[in-house]
């Protein structure tokens, strides 16, 4: 699984969670499956929707979600999350770790094949890592395994990984889909045939490609976990929301993620009742307006607080997730052992704000109903990326409410390439609406540490504080989950106070899944992580081949 | 004809050239940064990001040499390879390219079948009820966002009567039908995009249509045929509507930008991977080398329809000689 | 006047075609509802109310509210100012560049003529939106550049038929007359044969002003159309579309506005087109 994937749009999440599930018990799966169980029987095919198309399936290339989707079915990592949120092993059947944290060792399963037949073996391993590494592969996913100083493997089913120094989020970051070394190691990664005919080792084979239309994948049925019930698995891309949720009235989807309009009242009739099941859980991860802190206006801490609480956060998740999430305090989701439930909160407070506003010498010196310092109004630009409602909505709520203390808001909407390549890392933006969607592993160093801010880096609000760097560094050399613990509070009062970004909100996913399919057991982790034992009784099958 | 056919292949050559000038100059608008966002704040960064961009583009050349650079490699069908997924780009256009042909080319057949008997219908009985009401009926079609519309039908064929799909271009059991199958199958898939990219396409037709016959009826050999003694619909079928048809091949080739550039819309809501969406997409993703792909194509299926509409004329109309 | 005489038979012509008389009122009503729409909106077009979100229409809201909880109506009467402005703001530019080269192209003639054509030829080449499309995203999505874009695209139909206008008109012995008296070509062209020209012009930029505002509508859907806060009938119908079966008024009233509009211009066009054109009399 990725380290920290910036929280793509909601639409394109609108696939199947496999890759980022979720936590909570007490909320989970808000409604009980339908229908008897039935058999389990072999067959069928799910048709999931997407408004966009997979760019790219190498899989250390693959940056968007759509890309993302298909690979996590087509490949494996050496380990995975249960559905409990616990490490197991996926292409390892088993691992050590050091007494001193400096070294893993992965048992790799044997008899592991990939899909043109040859054997999996830890020279694919070998071949994945140096690939992640070689400065010549553009690959987003390097980060946490520069840490590492050197990868052996002694035999075909061994792996020993030796670290730098210690480093805890390192075994979570072997969840990296594993690349086949015969079919690439001859290939130019950013030039090859793969990336459009991928072949792994996991539960789907790759069939064809319709650009812009339509992914088919087909079931492994020599998958080392036993042949997934569901023979096919289509993924259609359907641009337009509308369209969308057409198709899914017109049962010619079974699978999307909602809106939470959708969710709470577009699917609220009897033909959803009767034909889906929906489900709900916390997402791992949450919603941000960032400021660019290279903006002079922006580095005085008394702003950004004016600014939270010129922001009524109940009021967006009122109005933009009409109630289904919760409120972001800071860098950690509610889920996370890493939460701090003590710290600054910023209730709506205008008057605080203007007060706050005032000190840092914002007034509104001409009484044209906007703050002005030096002869320039307060003006500042919101960025969002297009095609994601709930950000739209919450920068329109922001911007009517700065409005009301005097600060002048534009938004601008860009799409999501042109939005990370020319705005996101090249700092050319004064104010994002982004979202995390975050590891397991709390460790959120490569956000926030002061290093890490160079083009492309996920610090691109250029935040620097010492004490958090100094703190970040120690965190994830720590192994004691008590002293991490410690630390990871009090990072997350230091950033709840300094406020260098505002936390908005944890949003909850909300798919719809057809209820013809039988076996999902909504779980912390979601409802994907079971997907080939899902299954629809043979009665109940619609496409048959 | 052959000696036509070549002049008229030599004049396209300019416009040509300066489609590519175009389409060179609106790429060309981007690299300079975004207006209003800050980008003086830190000059490290731009200016690294600018270098990259100018390594990227060759943009470090006189710009002369950059065009003539891209037109050389343009003239061998290399448009380079896409920023977002390294394909190239010719692949790519080529792919999306006989869907959005398909859907356009059907629409202005279905536009020609009903457009030009309303338009007809309406001059020979100027102002009357049904000059009236095919007069607001087209209009209706060309006033009606496409999009709005285009969800409207899906939600009652689509939904409320079930009769016809929603979106795409194929079922997703289509690989098993036999092939009038599948054909049966793509022409269910195409009903609603093409009669909705018609039905914008209608006013225009029709509206030429009938003030062209308009124009012809009242024509000095029409009313010498009237005085002949000929029947009116002798006059009409015979002597007018031909004369007044001529004109209507010239309409359709200009009439290729327009259906080209709305299919964007209409690809889009009907979830059909042509052209039009293609170009958006990459227009949105400022995917350069596609982006300008997309425009040269463009324009040249343009040239390509003029080109095919001025020979029909030519063909047609006794008074041209090729010369 | 002999003027005076012909004005009065177009106007005579022109109420005669009902449909063109009715296309008239709407736009005439169309500009007062924009001119009011301080007086007229019942509510700030802009304040969010997160508990009203998708009322249907009531007596409070008579055309409900949107997913922000915002008055629908009140953004209908504000967006009126826009599609306005985007229409005739777009086509003045269009009618500018169209009357200075259709013009400079007619009255001249020989090489000059011959090089705007060329180029006229090469921008119809283009679709054109595809080429709004590229240069707004490019640029960025705002009012100032949707307006422009659109008016630099579409002024090529109109140089055409300005040009046409000015090689026949520029043979008549009125232009010899005063070319005789020793008028410059300056005067010559925009005293003497421009205002003869103009019909036609008029005509098509009723029909501009109407394509205009649904190619704001297009932008819109695709996302970069005019920009929060500021409302648009593209805009609300965009994103109205997305709860069309839970809140259809989100969607219909929008999508009614700009069909009305568009309708009442080209009515308008229309039954200018046919009352200009003498040949059309029955």
């Amino acid at each position: 699984m990725k380290k920290v994937i910036p929280l793509l749009a909601a639409f394109f999440l609108l696939g199947i969670l496999l890759v980022t599930g979720c936590k909570q018990k007490e909320e989970i799966g808000a409604l009980p499956v339908k229908k008897e169980i039935g058999e389990p029987a072999y067959g069928d095919a799910i048709v999931v929707g997407s408004i966009g198309d997979a760019r790219n399936l190498v899989p250390i290339l693959a940056s968007d979600s759509a890309s993302a989707d298909i690979v996590g079915l087509v490949f494996n990592g050496l380990v995975k999350y249960n559905k409990d949120i616990e490490l197991v092993g996926d292409l390892a059947k088993s691992w050590e770790v050091s007494e001193d944290g400096l070294v893993i060792t992965f048992f790799l399963r044997k008899g592991v094949r990939w899909h043109d037949g040859a054997p999996f073996t830890s020279r694919d391993v070998l071949f994945t890592y140096q690939k992640l590494i070689d400065p010549e592969v553009p690959t987003p996913y390097s980060g946490d395994f520069e840490r590492i100083e050197r990868l052996k493997i002694p035999d075909d089913y061994t792996v020993r990984v030796i670290y730098k120094e210690p480093f805890s989020p390192g075994l979570s970051s072997w969840g990296m889909a594993i690349m086949p070394q015969h079919l690439l190691e001859k290939e130019d990664l950013s030039n090859t045939k793969f990336s459009r005919h991928p072949i792994g080792t996991g539960p789907y084979r790759f069939r064809e490609w319709i650009t812009g239309d339509r992914i088919i994948l087909k079931a492994n049925e020599d998958y080392f976990e036993g042949r997934p019930y569901i023979d096919r698995y289509i993924y259609r891309i359907i641009p337009d929301q509308a369209t969308m949720f057409l198709e899914l009235k017109s049962e010619g989807i079974d699978e999307a993620g909602l809106t939470p309009i959708q969710y709470a009242r577009q699917t609220n009739t009897n033909y959803f009742k009767k034909n889906f099941n929906k489900f709900r859980y916390p997402r791992f991860g949450y919603t941000y307006l960032g400021y660019n802190l290279l903006d002079p206006r922006f580095t005085d801490k008394r702003v950004r607080q004016a600014i939270s609480y010129a922001i009524d956060k109940e009021e967006i998740i009122d109005g933009v997730l009409l109630g289904l999430g919760r409120i972001g305090t800071g860098p950690f989701p509610p889920e996370s052992w890493a939460y701090n439930p003590q710290v600054e909160r910023y209730p709506y407070n205008p008057e605080k704000a203007k007060e706050l506003l005032a000190q840092a010498e914002w007034i509104d010196s001409d009484g044209d109903g906007w703050l002005d310092k030096g002869g320039r109004i307060f003006e500042f630009t919101i960025l969002i990326n297009q095609g994601n409602e709930a950000r739209r909505k919450t920068a329109e709520i922001i911007q009517r409410r700065l409005r009301e203390v005097g600060i002048r808001a534009k938004i601008r909407v860009v799409e999501w390439t042109a939005f990370i390549n020319e705005f996101v890392d090249k700092k050319r933006f004064e104010t994002i609406i982004l979202g995390w969607s975050l590891a397991r592993d709390p460790d959120p160093y490569d956000i926030w540490h002061s290093s890490k801010t160079k083009e492309g880096e996920f610090n691109f609000i250029s935040y620097k504080n010492e004490e958090l760097d100094r703190l970040l560094l120690e965190g994830r050399r720590t192994f004691d989950r008590d002293k991490r613990k410690k630390i990871y509070h009090r990072i997350h009062e230091i950033l709840a106070e300094e406020q260098p970004y505002i936390f908005f909100y944890v949003p909850d996913a909300l798919p719809l899944v057809h209820a013809r399919f039988r076996g999902i057991e909504p779980a912390p982790l979601g409802i994907g992580y079971n997907f080939i034992k899902w299954y629809v009784p043979k009665e109940e099958q619609k496409y048959t081949q | 004809m052959l000696r036509y056919l070549t002049r008229r292949l030599l004049q396209m050559i300019p416009l040509l050239i300066g489609i590519t000038i175009i389409s060179f100059a609106v790429i060309h608008l981007a690299p300079g940064e975004p207006t209003d966002l800050v980008t003086d704040l830190q000059p490290k960064v731009s200016a690294q990001a600018a270098e990259r961009l100018r390594h990227l583009y060759g943009l470090d050349r006189p710009l002369h040499i950059q065009y003539l650079d891209w037109l050389k490699r343009l003239v061998k069908l290399d448009m380079g390879r896409s920023f977002l997924d390294n394909r190239l780009v010719s692949v790519k256009i080529l792919e999306r390219l006989p869907v959005t042909i398909t859907i356009n080319v059907l629409s202005l057949l279905l536009i020609i079948i009903v457009a030009l008997p309303i338009g007809i219908v309406s001059a020979t009985r100027q102002y009357s009820l049904f000059d009236k009401a095919s007069t607001v009926f087209v209009f209706l079609g060309f006033a009606t966002p496409t999009f709005w519309f285009a969800l409207l039908l899906m939600i009652l064929f689509g939904i409320k009567l079930g009769w016809l799909p929603i979106s795409g271009l194929r079922s997703l059991s289509a690989a098993s039908f036999s092939f009038g199958g599948r054909l049966l199958d793509m022409a269910r898939h195409l009903i609603l995009p093409v009669f909705v990219s018609a039905f914008g396409g209608l006013a225009g037709f029709s509206r030429y249509m009938r003030s062209n016959m308009l124009e012809v009826i009242h024509q000095d050999y029409i009313r010498t045929a009237r005085a002949k003694g000929l029947s009116e619909r002798a006059v009409i079928y015979k002597h007018a509507l031909r004369n007044a048809l001529l004109p209507i091949v010239t309409i359709l080739g200009l009439s290729v930008p327009a259906l080209i550039g709305g299919s964007v819309i209409f690809e889009s809501i009907f979830a059909i991977p042509g052209m039009g969406r293609l170009f958006y997409e990459s227009v949105m993703a400022r995917d350069y080398p596609v982006i300008m792909g997309g425009l040269v194509i463009g324009a040249i299926l343009t040239l390509l329809g003029n080109l095919i509409a001025d020979i029909t004329y030519a063909y047609v109309d006794p008074r041209i000689r090729y010369k | 006047m002999k003027e005076e005489r012909l004005s009065r038979i177009i106007w005579r012509r022109f109420r005669r075609n009902k449909l063109a008389v009715g296309g008239g009122i709407l736009v005439l009503f169309l500009f007062i509802i924009a001119f009011l729409a301080p007086l007229l909106s019942p509510y700030d077009p802009g304040e969010i109310n997160v508990k009203n979100i998708l009322l249907s229409p009531s007596r409070a809201h008579l055309l409900g509210t949107d997913e922000l909880g915002r008055d629908i109506l009140s953004r209908m009467i504000w967006a009126s100012r826009i599609s306005l402005k985007v229409g005739f703001v777009a086509m003045g530019i269009a009618i500018l560049i169209g009357i200075i080269l259709g013009a400079l192209a007619g009255y001249y003639g020989g090489r000059i003529d011959n090089l705007i054509m060329r180029f006229v030829d090469i921008m119809l080449c283009f679709p054109t939106f595809f080429l709004i499309l590229a240069v707004i995203a490019i640029l960025e999505p705002s009012i100032t550049n949707i307006m422009v874009v659109i008016g630099i695209t579409s002024w090529p139909g109109i140089a055409r038929l300005l040009r046409a206008e000015f090689l026949s008109l520029k043979e008549r012995e009125f232009v010899a007359a005063a070319r005789a008296l020793g008028a410059s070509d300056r005067k010559i062209i925009f005293r003497h044969i421009l205002p003869n020209a103009l019909a036609p012009v008029v005509v098509a930029a009723t029909l501009g002003v109407a394509g205009a505002i649904l190619t704001e509508s297009a932008l819109s859907f695709l996302g970069i159309g005019v920009q929060p806060p500021t409302p648009s009938w593209g805009n609300i119908l965009t994103s109205g579309k997305a709860y069309i079966d839970l809140a259809w008024w989100l969607s219909l009233f929008p999508g009614l506005a700009i069909l009305i509009t568009v309708l009442g211009y080209t009515l308008l066009g229309e039954g200018l087109k046919d009352a200009l054109n003498p040949r059309l009399e029955r």
